[in-house]
């Protein structure tokens, strides 16, 4: 789904990363850990081509990024879920209509239970109509999960999608893209805490990558 | 919730950007409509003229007191079998004393002057031959001198040409600053919610989806301001003095009959240049944003 053939990324003042290879396939389960600064976003951009890389190619959903046209990236897109850090909603409007977002947008057919449905499964059935900012950290990290596996994905990537939540909220939301990811979705998650990693291989076969040193590693058994 | 329905939503409707485009226009269409009204008075002022000074000529004639009246039977004479004319009578005294009132004044002795005799011809559809004309009152009435009005009516009406002119290049300009003004408003519109773009791209969403839901906003602050521009304009136009009244250069600027329908065109029109303005910068603005 994602593949990775000697990518290097160079903002200006040297590769953050070079030499990556690796594949996302249907069904993985992925974690990215690293450093502040190692380029874990950076890596996440890649896979859903807000970022060109600097060398290499990155194939995204069998066709290269390098390549496309931008209506061929949009259409990726619609495959590909992200969550970010700060969730990115449009403020103005109902988390309800966050949620259906990737669907009214693209014209694909949304049926307001469906958005219903999966509110509820994320917890969040009382807050549809609640505008975005009115929602706390937790909330918003559900929602932009609703918002992010709405369209039916083949890949979910997140960026530290737990990162202002306390450690119960935290695993909610593992345990949210776990069963996603026992639904079929391959998932990625960028990520430094290393307790929710260890909490997540119990319950889950994932493999965890690691950048240091400006290359990316499969990390040891000690996770 | 439909693509459309979407569409007219995740634009925010706030902002300076969108009192910038809704002002503009308003402003623009005020003065398209004064322009339009400038356009079409002066068509029709050059219409008028032509068209009453054109089937209208007058007799002057300069003969001594003794010899005014025997002249003046010769004169029509000469205009009753003259091919071309339909009727010929001699102005009376009030008729020219109220001519040269709005030169002279009011209250002026007008039998103290020594005027001339004003005939007045009314001309067919055809017109006379207007030089055998002269040479026959050159021989029967050496005193009078036929006037066509070519001289007074040639420079009225190219002069009402002229400011029809003026007034269209006036509407072309209007609706070139008019796209300049909402381009530079879409574009900051568009800089302003570069959040709302990105989250659009994120999810998938194509750059014809994004670049209309901006251009449906900002056609519609554009066909709102046209609107109440163009409002305001009207109602100023009934407001001003009309033909007939005290300000004889004024009267009669603005629109008759089926030309106050011209005016309405003006609000559809600027939301067109609007959606056209700011569909191109949208694609342009679009493309820097992956």
């Amino acid at each position: 789904m994602i593949v990775f053939e000697d990518v290097a990324h160079d903002y200006g003042g040297g590769p953050l990363f070079r030499d990556v290879s690796v594949r996302l396939d249907k069904g993985s389960f992925h974690f990215l850990t690293g450093p502040s600064g190692a380029g874990k976003s950076t890596f996440l951009k890649l896979c859903y081509g807000e970022l060109l890389p600097s060398s290499g190619k990155v194939t995204l959903m069998n066709r290269a990024l390098q390549s496309m046209t931008r209506d061929q990236l949009a259409e990726t897109r619609e495959r590909i879920g992200v969550v970010h850090q700060d969730c990115q909603f449009l403020d103005h409007l109902t988390v309800e209509q966050n949620v259906g977002l990737p669907l009214t947008a693209t014209g694909r057919p949304l049926r307001a239970s469906d958005v219903s449905d999966l509110l509820t499964w994320v917890g969040l059935g009382t807050r549809a109509e609640a505008l975005p900012p009115t929602l706390s950290g937790g909330e918003r990290q559900r929602a932009a999960l609703a918002r992010a596996i709405i369209g039916a994905p083949n890949v979910l990537l997140a960026d530290e999608p737990t990162g202002n939540l306390d450690w119960e909220m935290s695993q909610r939301l593992m345990m949210l893209l776990i069963e996603l990811n026992r639904m079929g979705t391959a998932v990625l998650i960028a990520t430094h805490d290393l307790n929710l990693i260890r909490f997540a291989k119990a319950q889950v076969q994932a493999r965890v990558m690691r950048i240091s040193g400006r290359r990316l590693q499969l990390a040891g058994s000690e996770l | 919730m439909s693509a459309r329905a979407i569409s007219g939503l995740v634009v925010p409707g706030r902002g300076q950007s969108v009192w910038l485009i809704t002002l503009s226009a308003a402003a623009m269409a005020f003065l398209a409509v004064f322009a339009l009204a400038l356009s079409v008075t002066s068509a029709r002022l050059a219409a008028n003229w032509s068209e009453a000074l054109s089937q209208t000529a007058t007799v002057r004639l300069s003969a001594p007191p003794e010899e005014m009246d025997s002249q003046t039977a010769l004169v029509l004479d000469v205009l009753r079998t003259t091919p071309g004319i339909a009727e010929a009578r001699v102005m009376v005294p009030e008729e020219q004393a109220a001519l040269l009132e709005a030169w002279l004044g009011p209250d002026l002795p007008l039998d103290a002057l020594p005027l001339p005799r004003l005939i007045e011809l009314t001309e067919t559809s055809e017109g006379p031959d207007r030089q055998g004309l002269r040479l026959r009152l050159a021989a029967e009435a050496p005193a009078a001198v036929y006037d066509d009005h070519s001289r007074w009516r040639r420079p009225l009406v190219q002069a009402a040409t002229r400011l029809q002119s003026f007034a269209l290049v006036s509407l072309v300009l209007i609706g070139a600053v008019t796209a300049a003004m909402i381009a530079l408003a879409a574009s900051a519109a568009l800089s302003s919610n570069g959040q709302v773009i990105r989250v659009l791209r994120l999810v998938g969403a194509r750059d014809r989806f994004i670049a209309l839901a901006f251009v449906r906003s900002i056609s519609r602050r554009a066909l709102i301001g046209a609107s109440a521009g163009t409002a305001v304009a009207m109602l100023a136009l009934l407001a001003l003095p009309q033909a007939g009244s005290a300000v004889p250069v004024l009267a009669g600027l603005g629109f008759q009959g089926w030309t106050w329908a011209l005016p309405l065109a003006i609000p559809p029109l600027t939301a067109l240049l609007a959606w056209s303005a700011s569909l191109a910068t949208a694609f342009r603005v679009l493309k820097g944003v992956t």
